[in-house]
């Protein structure tokens, strides 16, 4: 699991300004501050749409169409399931399966206890060792019954 | 002198455990006390011998895998530094037949060399394609590859000479090259492993179109998705900026010319060109109507040459070698080799190049081996999400841009993704439009709501409602978002749904058709 800094404005204005210079900034911007502080909170919007001469609703907009940016802060595991046509060829359907049945969460949730989001991933790209996952940043391929029995163990440290 | 040890760090072996194998040699050589140097190399893209590890003798490069932690002890014993014997011994990995049949231009290097060595790619052959680049000028490294034939490799498979031409004739103060390594179809994993395994190839080629194009900047667009090739293209541009490869008067001629990674954020959609065009600009990746082309009104609206990874990677080849080398493979308007990757459950899984022109019964039986699972193959989907399901009774259907098309298929970007006969096609059909229900921009009402009112449709008629009358409004809604769409997502979505229902009808509950069946 990555850790992060806890979230403060000083920090992220000089993120801001690290970035403000570039063409088309927003998106190196948003990952550097997710990167920093695990999440984008809504006090970070305006700062943003300040430093771009964007509004509030512009920046919202893009970070809200991205699915890798967060909200929230991070649950402490993140368990990525491939769902895509490779992996559903190779078994994945029922390892989602087996995934959302001992964690109790649909594919997308994520525990109440705040310990692990499952969520799918259309593609690692590892379609050749199918079925794949990502568990905290790092790639599993070959997965089966047993492999994926151990990631959840460990998605629920 | 110590002896080289040839580890994989591509992703996919990384996966299946390389990176544990790496720390069992280096412990395992250390506490007997021999020297040897570890590189980690890209994947020769046999993924069902990763990991796949290489060492260097006298006699050449032996090869072992798929090679697990534990089982590291017992070769290092066995002698495995001399390329003793052992059950996992491969021998030669180039007379390996998989390897031996392919066509490799594009990834002659990959998982050969050191990819963090710019020596070691100019040691293979690198930069000659620039240094012939630069000798010709524009106009003739326009002329060269579009008299190679070179298509578009991201699966739209206009002529890439062309592209350039059209971006070179445009008058600008500012132009860009954009290499597209959003590489988000199921069953494809080319750019990465070349980017993983051989990154200045990817450089080459963006600096060989910028002079081309008369551009001096490049944009690598790599999904987020791909953490391992965003670090080494990071390193392999670090590296060419020191050594003169990029910057001010590259290679020490009068070009400029430099690249930018922008990393995606998890949006499938962002692979269509104009989408990602505007997220480079820090925009929704919303799809731009064309025209303008982006040659004329691209990236910040200027003049833009915007390729699959594979496409640029192609011309490094091609300016070296001559065109006539690159088109004397290939069958009718598909010239040179493609770069196909076999996926799914298929028993020998990998990256396989080769001129066009196979059958994709070749492709699948014979050199992808059948199924993992041993079970019959069902169906084949050919070019991601949004390219058409094969049953067996059209295998004989060859590896070409027209071939496909004329079998309401396409190539895309060359992923074949086999399924067995426990695949329930029906389902298949309502994934495609459920895949493109998530992944639509929003911006065209036929892919939007029609995405959404096709999974309604499926689920209907997997559950009987109205059987006949059903599918006709899906086959009408087929229609709809394929002439009605911006783009390829909404506008290709009908291809996996149709074929689906075409060709597997006895999954959606009707009668099977005689044609298919078998």
């Amino acid at each position: 699991m990555a850790s992060y800094k806890m979230w403060n404005a000083e920090e992220a204005a000089q993120i801001i300004a690290e970035y403000s210079h570039l063409d088309g900034a927003l998106l190196p911007m948003l990952h550097a501050l997710q990167e920093t502080f695990g999440f984008l909170p809504e006090a970070v919007t305006p700062m943003i749409g300040e430093a771009l001469n964007q509004t509030r609703a512009e920046i919202h907009g893009v970070i809200s169409f991205y699915s890798d940016f967060r909200r929230e802060p991070p649950t402490k595991h993140n368990l990525k399931l491939c769902r895509a046509e490779a992996c559903q060829a190779a078994g994945g359907d029922a390892l989602a399966a087996q995934a959302e049945s001992r964690l109790g969460i649909a594919m997308g949730e994520e525990t109440a206890d705040r310990l692990v989001a499952l969520e799918p991933v259309y593609c690692l790209g590892l379609c050749a060792c199918a079925p794949s996952a990502m568990i905290d940043g790092r790639v599993v391929g070959r997965l089966d019954t047993d492999t994926m029995d151990s990631l959840l163990a460990e998605a629920q440290e | 002198m110590s002896i080289k040890i040839f580890i994989p760090g591509d992703a996919g072996a990384v996966a299946v455990g390389a990176d544990t194998v790496a720390s069992a040699i280096a412990a395992a050589t250390s506490a007997s006390g021999l020297a040897v140097e570890i590189i980690r190399t890209g994947s020769r893209g046999l993924y069902w011998l990763e990991p796949m590890i290489e060492v260097a003798t006298p006699a050449g490069r032996i090869a072992y895998g798929p090679v697990t932690a534990a089982e590291v002890d017992g070769l290092v014993s066995s002698g495995l530094l001399n390329g003793g014997a052992h059950p996992l011994r491969l021998g030669d990995p180039d007379e390996i037949p998989w390897l031996r049949r392919q066509t490799r231009l594009t990834f002659a290097r990959c998982g050969v060399i050191d990819p963090r060595s710019i020596h070691d790619y100019r040691q293979h052959g690198g930069t000659a394609g620039l240094t012939r680049a630069l000798s010709l000028g524009s106009k003739k490294i326009i002329e060269e590859v579009i008299e190679s034939g070179l298509r578009g490799r991201g699966g739209a498979g206009f002529p890439t000479g062309i592209k350039l031409r059209g971006a070179a004739e445009a008058e600008a103060s500012q132009k860009y090259i954009v290499c597209n390594a959003d590489e988000g179809d199921s069953g494809t994993f080319a750019d990465r492993m070349i980017m993983e395994g051989d990154p200045f190839l990817v450089i080459e080629g963006m600096a060989i179109a910028g002079i081309a194009a008369g551009a001096t900047k490049g944009y690598l667009y790599i999904r987020s998705e791909y953490p391992h090739a965003i670090a080494m293209m990071d390193e392999a541009l670090a590296s060419a900026r020191r050594d003169g490869l990029l910057g001010a008067k590259i290679a020490g001629s009068a070009h400029d010319f430099d690249i930018e990674i922008r990393v995606g954020a998890g949006a499938y959609v962002c692979g269509e060109e104009t989408s990602l065009l505007e997220s480079i600009e820090g925009k929704r990746g919303l799809v731009r109507a064309k025209p303008p082309l982006p040659v004329h009104e691209g990236l910040f609206g200027q003049p833009t040459v915007i390729n699959n990874v594979l496409s640029l990677a192609a011309l490094p080849f091609i300016l070296a070698e001559g065109a006539k080398a690159y088109a004397g493979i290939g069958m009718g308007r598909s010239r040179g080799t493609m770069p196909i990757q076999l996926a799914g459950n298929v028993k020998y899984g990998g990256l396989f190049e080769t001129g066009f022109g196979l059958s994709l019964g070749e492709l699948v039986d014979d050199i992808g081996g059948g199924t993992a699972s041993e079970r019959p193959v069902r169906a084949v989907q050919v070019g991601g999400p949004l390219g058409a399901y094969f049953p067996p009774s059209l295998f004989d259907t060859l590896f070409d841009y027209e071939a496909f098309a004329a079998r309401d298929g396409l190539i895309g970007h060359g992923g074949v993704v086999v399924f067995d006969d426990t695949v329930n096609m029906a389902r298949q059909a309502r994934f495609a439009m459920e895949f493109c229900a998530i992944e639509s921009c929003g911006k065209c009402t036929p892919c939007r709501i029609g995405s959404t009112r096709g999974v309604e449709l499926v689920d209907r008629i997997i559950n009987g409602e109205e059987h006949e009358a059903n599918r006709v409004v899906l086959e009408d809604l087929c229609n709809t978002m394929k002439f009605g769409s911006l783009c390829a997502l909404g506008g290709f979505t009908p291809y996996p749904v149709m074929s689906a229902l075409n060709h597997f009808p006895e999954d959606f509950g009707a009668a099977p058709r005689a044609d298919t069946k078998g």
